[in-house]
């Protein structure tokens, strides 16, 4: 049991879970029914785990190709920015075309969206991978200049979209479940699959150590940059394109506004360091939910929504203090003295 | 033919000597910011009627006192290596803090080192998670972002007017420089400011302990520099820097409200970015910092002089610019090296 218990301690998703199953634990005793799953009469599935999923989605795709990003020590700020532009890009095709009900119109401006948020992620691994600028201050441009062109897009308007085939991204329903969340987890596990199943992932990890000992050791890391910001721009597009459809509209102000932060918070959550050079898809998948299990809560708790904030700063930097080598090493010195402190009985007992 | 050599060579070694100085990492990106502001306030005077007005020059200054302020604070923690994004929700904070608690009938001679102790506290134990927890710069002061920014919600969901009389009298007091020119009790504080950095940083041993952590954190070590209280107090003077800014922008604004400067640790960074301060630390000047924020604010005033840009104008120019000068840094420092 104890030897258990100093593995599970020592595992790096020990606290994010911890944290996660507190967080439903709160939950159920506030709420009676909140892991009750119904079925409703258009075969949809619903209930606030289902809520939480729907919801968490948008932060999860990005926070998924946020964790390949931050692997190899960069880092995307971004994202938010790309959610804007996505979401302008869409609804500004649909709005200008004859028929915006038309399956091909959105398939085209989904398309058009997807391609043009690929450019900008593959912009951003140019100015990382090419001009050797810091990750931190080459998305910044982006982050900075992304709203603008957002609001050159629709220029300045909160574009309204009336398309059925659109709207079904955001709120749409396949076989019960969540448009959104089947997204999510398609994305998700193609990530791991292709990272995991294969080299590709090592390699990530290995830029994320060493770009220059990488590259020498044959490793195109060049190439990998690029994948990954660019991977990482289109998850933020498709997020950005589920935000936007949820609320049909598209707002360059406000879509995505502080989704960078959230997901990266996943990521750091998760245990992946900023540092680069490991990441862990399925970390980044707990801190998501902690996330939104966050939000939940703090409305069914019934603490006013507007102090969901002050629960983030605390759940950040509590995980964040319980993940640190400092308190590591108090933790490891404070089981040694229990280990210790047993012994000795252990040996009166022997005698 | 030696007097030609003569001639020449004193030229040639001015002309060194100013290559010299806008290819070192240490000048050069200050010296182009410098250029760069220059050209762009001469280009826009000549362009638009009024611009080289002396009170549009002083207006610069009163319309980004408080960002000014942020920008030396930001200074101080990106020279170090570090960076403070909690900066923008803690003017917020400064914002509502001072609002409500006015407007309960406190004195400011209370509510303003109120405020201060406030948000240095708040640097400090970012300082302290970033120092003695290892947690990076940018999650420690991300979570300090949130804290603030919720904070503020908590306080008040709306605005709040501020009409108690010392913050009005600071509001609208003028101080007159002759001629028909005038500034603001708030860019005498910001000038204060900046000269107390300046001498910090240039002067005191603390300022060489900050300059040798964005150098080299390990050598500075093992040279026994006072690296951890360094390293912690820098977050703490970025706090009170976003106190004082906090100050200032509710002097500017007179009233709190929680969803004021968002995204305004956004412009302190990309000032200090243009201002020539290298993100990985160790080389950068308080004054670049000034000139960034020069620069910025030139940008917004040429938006409003044109008046047929629409404000989104605003962050593309401002993106476009941090991309020119990064790439002037890349270039700089990778001939240096």
């Amino acid at each position: 049991m104890s030897g258990f218990f100093t593995r599970a301690l020592s595992n790096r998703l020990f606290w994010p879970v911890v944290m996660l199953v507190a967080l439903l634990v709160v939950n159920a005793v506030a709420v009676p029914g909140f892991f009750s799953i119904t079925i409703n009469a258009d075969g949809h599935l619903f209930g606030s785990l289902i809520d939480i999923l729907r919801n968490g989605a948008p932060t999860l795709i990005i926070a998924v190709g946020m964790t390949l990003v931050i692997a190899t020590r960069g880092i995307d700020l971004s994202v938010g920015a790309i959610c804007a532009i996505a979401g302008a890009v869409a609804c500004s095709i649909i709005l200008d075309s004859p028929d915006p009900g038309g399956l091909w119109t959105v398939t085209v401006a989904v398309a058009t969206a997807l391609a043009l948020s690929l450019v900008l992620g593959l912009w951003n691994g140019f100015l990382v991978a090419v001009l050797g600028i810091q990750p931190i201050i080459a998305t910044l441009v982006l982050m900075t200049a992304g709203r603008g062109i957002a609001m050159l897009i629709t220029e300045g308007q909160i574009l309204t979209v009336e398309s059925a085939p659109f709207k079904f991204l955001g709120s749409g329903f396949i076989v019960g479940i969540p448009v959104a969340v089947i997204i999510g987890a398609v994305l998700f596990s193609l990530a791991a699959l292709l990272t995991r199943r294969t080299a590709l992932g090592l390699l990530i990890e290995s830029v994320g150590i060493n770009p220059e000992a990488s590259r020498q050791a044959g490793v195109r890391a060049r190439g990998l940059l690029f994948t990954v910001y660019g991977f990482c721009a289109l998850a933020a597009g498709i997020a950005g394109l589920i935000l936007t459809a949820n609320q049909t509209a598209a707002d360059a102000n406000n879509t995505g506004l502080f989704i960078e932060l959230d997901a990266i918070l996943a990521v750091v959550i998760g245990g992946t360091s900023l540092n680069g050079g490991r990441y862990s898809l399925v970390g980044t998948l707990v801190g998501a939910l902690v996330i939104q299990t966050l939000v939940t809560t703090v409305y069914t708790v019934g603490i006013p929504p507007i102090a969901t904030m002050v629960f983030k700063a605390a759940v950040v930097t509590a995980v964040c203090l319980l993940q640190s080598p400092t308190t590591n090493a108090a933790f490891a010195r404070w089981r040694d003295k229990l280990a210790a402190g047993r012994r000795v009985p252990a040996e009166a007992v022997a005698k | 033919m030696t007097a030609v050599v003569l001639v020449r060579s004193p030229l040639r070694r001015a002309t060194d000597a100013v290559v010299d100085v806008f290819t070192s990492p240490k000048s050069g990106p200050v010296m182009v910011t410098a250029v760069l502001f220059i050209a762009m306030y001469l280009a826009a005077g000549s362009l638009y009627k009024g611009f080289f007005s002396g009170q549009v020059f002083l207006n610069l200054l009163i319309d980004n006192a408080y960002l000014v302020v942020l920008a030396v604070g930001m200074t101080f923690v990106i020279l170090t290596g570090g960076i403070d994004l909690s900066v923008g929700s803690v003017v917020a904070l400064s914002t509502m803090i001072a609002a409500t608690l006015l407007r309960d009938g406190w004195s400011p001679l209370v509510v303003i080192p109120l405020i201060l102790v406030a948000t240095s506290l708040l640097g400090l134990a970012v300082g302290l998670m970033i120092h003695v927890f290892k947690v990076q710069p940018f999650i420690a002061s991300l979570a300090a972002m949130f804290l603030a920014r919720g904070l503020c919600y908590i306080i008040s969901n709306t605005s709040i007017t501020i009409d108690q009389p010392f913050f009005v009298a600071m509001a609208t007091l003028r101080i007159p420089l002759g001629g028909r020119l005038s500034i603001t009790p708030s860019v005498i504080v910001a000038i204060l400011v900046v000269v107390i950095a300046v001498w910090v940083l240039q002067y005191t041993r603390f300022g060489r302990t900050t300059y040798a952590i964005g150098g080299g954190e390990q050598s500075g070590m093992l040279m026994g520099l006072p690296v951890a209280r360094t390293k912690v107090l820098v977050y703490v003077i970025s706090g009170f820097c976003s106190g004082v800014a906090g100050v200032l922008f509710s002097f500017y604004t007179l009233s709190g409200y929680p969803l004021t400067t968002i995204g305004t640790e956004l412009d302190a960074i990309a000032a200090v970015v243009i201002g020539g301060t290298l993100l990985t630390g160790g080389y950068g000047f308080v004054l670049g910092s000034v000139l960034g924020v020069l620069v910025l604010g030139v940008i917004q005033t040429i938006i409003t002089f044109q008046g047929t840009l629409s404000s989104w104008w605003t962050k593309i120019f401002i993106g476009a610019l941090l991309l020119v000068f990064i790439i002037l840094q890349k270039v700089l420092t990778s001939r240096r090296t």
